[in-house]
């Protein structure tokens, strides 16, 4: 197993590889992959003032002149925004207003960097950036991997646990009372929920609707269900464990069962 | 390494956000206290001593205590580096990360026994890489979702600690 482990973006990104290789053979690979990260947070971060979204907000580039991942980053946001109903909106959300698609960002540039793993031929892995997950292969013969979901109030328990075969697992929740996550619709930190997870094939996905169907609420988990591939594991602010029926099948024995929504 | 990463760390919607055991009400936040481990950073090693991620003193009382183990220390598995203490409303905050060959293998973030606490610490751990410390229902688990840290007190601790690391 070899593991490395950077700061990057504003979080922690750790990758594990389990496939049978020496370090000094992933070198390039983790290289590549953590120079991928660090390129997309100098092009993308609202807080770098010469970033292109920088730019952007501040008037000082048009985004039809915005390099072609830009451009997609933002459309993709914007079809999220109307597809939730605003619930995600990555130009309005910020207090001040300003552009910021960080909540899609994060997930994307990771599987954006993943690309230099598969590449490599790495099969058996799992990236973690800040809670955020991408799993592939199989750890051990006989299962897949196995994740758990924070618990909201015990920060040394889990409230679940998932067995995954391969794919992205990302959570948005607040852990603390300050959030740092607003409703654009009404700029509330939403109430309902304590913890979303959503689990499918794609991190920038998973990532963008958790924290979309977090926002949402009650029915997010719903929400997420009308992406297919893509289930909803959610824990409500009166401490019931919910789930969509795409998640099902993946929570493990010992898990709390309670309501199906 | 360290303007880009003040620059990362500033990052707030993507921020970190740890949950600190609650058991101190502190008056401020962001006040650095004294560090109750000694953070070395010169890379002293000191023979048999290993600072395990999720150990620490046992209960002793928080600020100057010193007594336990050194904060920069050799082993197998490389260099760990302690980085500064910080105070929270939620409590103390200190980042410890592990570094082989220039690289960091490890971050843990410790909460720090305040008021006599008996017992072990219950740490607080960078769910990427200390999995196998939470003790969560004796349930087997390799890899957490969800995680995160307090955006200040984990990102300035664990700039201390790369900075000790001269990362």
């Amino acid at each position: 197993m070899v593991r490395r482990v950077e700061v990057v973006m504003g979080t922690v990104v750790g990758v594990d590889v389990r496939d049978a290789i020496p370090a000094d053979a992933l070198e390039p690979t983790f290289e590549a992959f953590f120079a991928t990260l660090r390129d997309i947070d100098e092009r993308f971060s609202p807080y770098r003032p010469e970033s292109e979204i920088s730019r952007i907000a501040d008037g000082r580039l048009a985004e039809a002149d915005a390099g072609a991942d830009v451009r997609f980053v933002l459309a993709c946001c914007d079809h999220l925004a109307a597809s939730s109903g605003w619930a995600f909106d990555a130009r309005r959300h910020r207090a001040d207003g300003r552009l910021d698609p960080s909540g899609f960002v994060k997930g994307w540039a990771i599987d954006e960097a993943l690309r230099y793993l598969d590449e490599a031929g790495l099969r058996c892995y799992a990236v973690n950036a800040g809670g955020d997950v991408v799993l592939r292969g199989n750890p051990q013969p006989d299962r897949g991997w196995l994740v758990g979901i924070r618990h909201p109030t015990e920060p040394d328990r889990i409230a679940a646990r998932l067995e995954i075969h391969g794919g992205a697992v990302a959570t948005s929740a607040l852990y603390e009372r300050a959030g740092h996550i607003r409703d654009p619709r009404t700029g509330a930190v939403p109430d309902q929920l304590v913890s979303l997870t959503v689990v499918g094939p794609e991190l920038t996905w998973a990532d963008a609707y958790a924290t979309t169907a977090f926002t949402i609420g009650a029915d997010g988990p719903a929400w997420v269900e009308r992406h297919p591939g893509y289930g909803a594991i959610a824990i409500t602010a009166d401490e019931r464990l919910v789930w969509s029926p795409t998640a099902a099948p993946l929570l493990s024995r010992g898990s709390q069962e309670v309501a199906v929504s | 390494m360290g303007p880009a990463v003040r620059a990362g760390l500033g990052m707030a919607s993507v921020a970190l956000a740890i949950l600190l055991l609650v058991g101190f009400k502190a008056p401020q936040d962001g006040v650095v206290m004294g560090a109750a481990r000694t953070s070395g950073g010169s890379g002293t090693s000191t023979a048999g001593t290993t600072s395990g991620g999720t150990t620490g003193s046992t209960g002793s009382g928080a600020s100057g205590s010193g007594s336990s183990s050194t904060g920069s220390t050799t082993s197998g598995a490389g260099k760990t580096y302690d980085g500064t203490v910080i105070q929270t409303r939620y409590g103390l905050v200190q980042v410890e990360i592990t570094v082989k060959s220039g690289k960091v293998v490890t971050v843990t973030a410790l909460e720090l026994p305040v008021g006599g606490r008996s017992g072990a610490i219950s740490g607080i751990v960078a769910p990427i890489l200390s999995s196998e410390a939470l003790s969560a229902q004796s349930s087997q688990i390799d890899i957490v979702s969800g995680a995160t840290y307090t955006s200040s007190a984990y990102a300035q601790s664990l700039q201390a600690a790369l900075d000790r690391a001269g990362i």
